[in-house]
């Protein structure tokens, strides 16, 4: 694919049948993909393997579409997702899909605002916007969005998005208590009931298992290339790998699974032959702090626009996602449910009090990504990152770790001051 | 001889420096097309190496600089180079206002900026004096003169602009407000620096330092701190990054 020629496919027949406000999508198609090919394409001595992400990208209002639809045609559940609290298995052994919905753009922000207050997270007004505007194929096609109880801004949000697109939400504990446990194990039974019956079948336990072993396969993964990307120089940029992590959430599993396998492979040659990127001397920065939806390339951009390499996302598009594998071969539906169970309670968001774990955590990913500083990342109106950004600062100073905070939205207007920002702090590293 | 440009959202500002020392600065207005006024301003210097840093760094690179470094970099380097004992920099710009603190051999160790907003910078000084009808130069002084002062609770300068005006129309003096405006510039600075945390000596850079009430309203409220003023504040970015060309070109000889 050459400069100049990038363009994310149009399907303008199949966006009218999905009741999309197709005119205004299509220009805001065009705008994503000028962005892509800006931000993605120009880059420099790329992996080839990255040759399926790009296409991927090409075909996200399309082909990928195109496979929803049949699954759904074959009465399988699609189901849209923002967490990674969702329990993926069960929609895996229900033989659905989980897409992960976008909530990264500034676009559809003013459509949000319509209706629901501005001081709230750009997550939940970007996401709630392209349901609004009718201006997201996924939000169209689901049969049903997954919500979840982890902060206050999402779980009002839901009840007024219910009435848009049919909603389900889980409760999420808080806290991690014996208590917190049983409650989401009965949440977690109850959510199977529920995509059994959007399924019309019982889950059975080769499926289940089957699906177990799906979900690790994928995590493993992500984990390997997160592991190889550690490596002083790195052979792929922040950037490239960020992308994988976001389409993470809406590629079919086992394919995914496959080239992320492949562009592996391709890593470890290029590490075993010196091929890096960037340079040699560039400063290696550990991004920590909340998802970043597609297409929310802002911090990366700036990050390696001024010559630095992201080597690690702590956060849910990130380690967050992937860290936490689970126990294969259950030996009935109970046990596998409650291995279920354990493993999701090992998520470190935010939302939990207390959470130490999330702070050795963060310390543990610095260590191993061989980075030379931290920035912490949060959204505006995000109060749970906003104030657990202390406790990291705090740990960081400690341990003499080069920190800084950002804490920003999906517009441009703070993108002259981030810069700076970015910039000190990159010169700060380096001496 | 090597130069440093700051180019500015307001100013820009030329440092020549020379056997380790400034010989030569010009500061102007930075006009519609900075990077041409930069380059204008250069002229009378055979630069050996020209180090860019301010809003515009960038631009400078694309058009005459051979490096760029933050203002962040700058000041700290710049303030170092004329007050050594120095560990921590208010630097109050057009745009944005910035407390830095040093390490003992006068490298960053921790910044921080103001958010988005003009609240707390020169820009906010402009438009309030602007709307008090004062002449820039003339509003520290006047608010200087005022022995009190009437509340402004906005930070935000479009909310602030409004309670000026009301504040205007119920007649209050014109000396007083300008007071409140200046106590509120001043404790947004407190507010950056008591965050970062300071030590025995701060240093007042940019422009803004040329505003003596701002100064008099940061002496007065950090007790048992010195609080310095070199003697032209608004040169110290550019001095930095003249000295910053200095070591580059030292560095490839
Ligand atoms: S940060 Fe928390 S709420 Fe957000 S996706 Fe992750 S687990 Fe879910
Ligand atoms: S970023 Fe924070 S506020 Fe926004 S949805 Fe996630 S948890 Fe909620």
């Amino acid at each position: 694919m050459t400069a100049g020629k990038f363009e994310i496919k149009a399907y303008p027949e199949m966006w009218k049948d999905l009741d999309m406000d197709v005119e205004r999508f299509d220009k805001m198609r065009l705008m994503l993909g000028d962005i892509y090919e800006k931000t993605y394409l120009s880059q420099k001595n790329r992996p080839s393997g990255m040759a399926y992400f790009d296409n991927m990208i090409a075909e996200i209002h399309g082909g990928r579409i195109k496979e929803l639809l049949a699954a759904k045609k074959e009465g399988k559940p699609v189901i849209g997702t923002f967490c990674v609290y969702i329990p993926e298995e069960i929609v895996l052994a229900a033989g659905g899909v989980c897409v992960g919905l976008c909530g990264g753009s500034q676009g559809s922000v003013p459509d949000a605002e319509k209706i629901l207050p501005r001081n709230i997270c750009p997550m939940v007004k970007s996401a709630f916007g392209f349901k609004a505007g009718r201006i997201c194929p996924y939000f169209q096609a689901v049969d049903l969005v997954y919500g979840e109880t982890t902060c206050d801004a999402k779980k009002k949000t839901w009840e007024i998005l219910d009435n848009m697109v049919s909603t389900y939400v889980m409760e999420i504990p808080q806290m991690k208590k014996q208590t917190d446990q049983d409650m989401w194990l009965a949440e977690v039974k109850e959510f199977k009931t529920k995509v059994e019956s959007l399924a019309g079948k019982e889950v059975m336990l080769e499926e289940l298992n089957r699906a177990v072993k799906t979900m690790n396969n994928k995590r493993k993964a992500l984990q390997r290339i997160n592991m190889l990307r550690h490596t002083n120089p790195t052979p792929i940029s922040g950037k490239d790998v960020l992308l994988i992590e976001q389409i993470a959430f809406y590629d079919e599993p086992v394919r995914f699974t496959e080239k992320v396998g492949e562009l592996c492979d391709e890593l470890e040659q290029r590490i075993q032959d010196g091929v890096a990127v960037p340079g040699k001397n560039a400063a290696r920065v550990m991004v920590a702090g909340v998802p970043m939806a597609l297409p929310n390339w802002k911090l990366h951009n700036l990050v390696e626009g001024a010559g630095a390499v992201i080597v690690n996302e702590e956060s849910c598009i990130g380690t967050r996602y992937y860290k936490d594998l689970m126990d294969e071969d259950g030996e009935d539906i109970e046990t596998i449910l409650q291995n279920l169970t354990r493993r999701y309670m090992q998520i470190d968001c935010s939302c939990f009090t207390p959470n130490n774990e999330r702070i050795d955590q963060v310390l543990k990913e610095y260590r191993e990504s061989d980075a030379h500083g931290i920035i912490h990342y949060s959204l505006q109106f995000c109060h749970t990152y906003n104030v657990e950004e202390i406790r990291i600062r705090e740990a960081c100073e400690k341990e003499n770790i080069p920190y800084m905070f950002i804490e920003s939205d999906y517009s441009p207007e703070d993108v002259g001051q981030l810069q700076t920002r970015v910039e000190a702090f990159l010169e700060q590293i380096s001496g | 001889m090597y130069v440093g440009v700051d180019l500015g959202s307001r100013t820009i500002k030329v440092v020549a420096f020379q056997d380790g020392r400034m010989v030569d600065y010009k500061i102007e207005e930075s006009g519609f097309a900075p990077h041409e006024q930069a380059r204008e301003m250069l002229t009378d210097y055979k630069a050996d190496q020209i180090v860019a840093t301010g809003y515009g760094r960038h631009l400078a690179r694309e058009h005459f600089a051979d490096d760029v470094i933050t203002e962040i970099k700058a000041h700290g380097i710049g303030i170092h180079a004329v007050l050594p004992q120095v560990t921590t920099i208010v630097d109050v710009g057009g745009q944005d206002s910035k407390v830095i603190t040093l390490n003992g051999k006068g490298q960053v160790s921790n910044f921080q900026m103001n958010d988005k907003c003009a609240a707390g910078t020169g820009r906010f000084l402009e438009i309030m004096a602007a709307s008090l009808a004062y002449p820039l130069v003339e509003f520290g002084p006047a608010a200087l003169d005022s022995d009190q002062e009437v509340q402004i609770n906005s930070m935000c300068t479009v909310f602030a602009e409004s309670e000026v005006i009301s504040m205007k129309n119920r007649g209050a003096p014109r000396q007083h407000i300008a007071r409140a405006v200046h106590s509120s510039v001043a404790d947004r600075i407190l507010a950056m620096l008591n965050r970062i945390g300071f030590d025995k000596y701060v240093a007042f850079s940019g422009g803004v330092a040329n505003n003596p009430c701002i100064v008099s309203m940061i002496r007065g409220k950090l007790v048992g701190v010195q609080v310095a003023v070199p003697e032209n504040p608004s040169i110290i970015g550019a001095l930095g990054a003249s000295i910053e060309a200095a070591k580059l070109g030292e560095s490839q000889a």
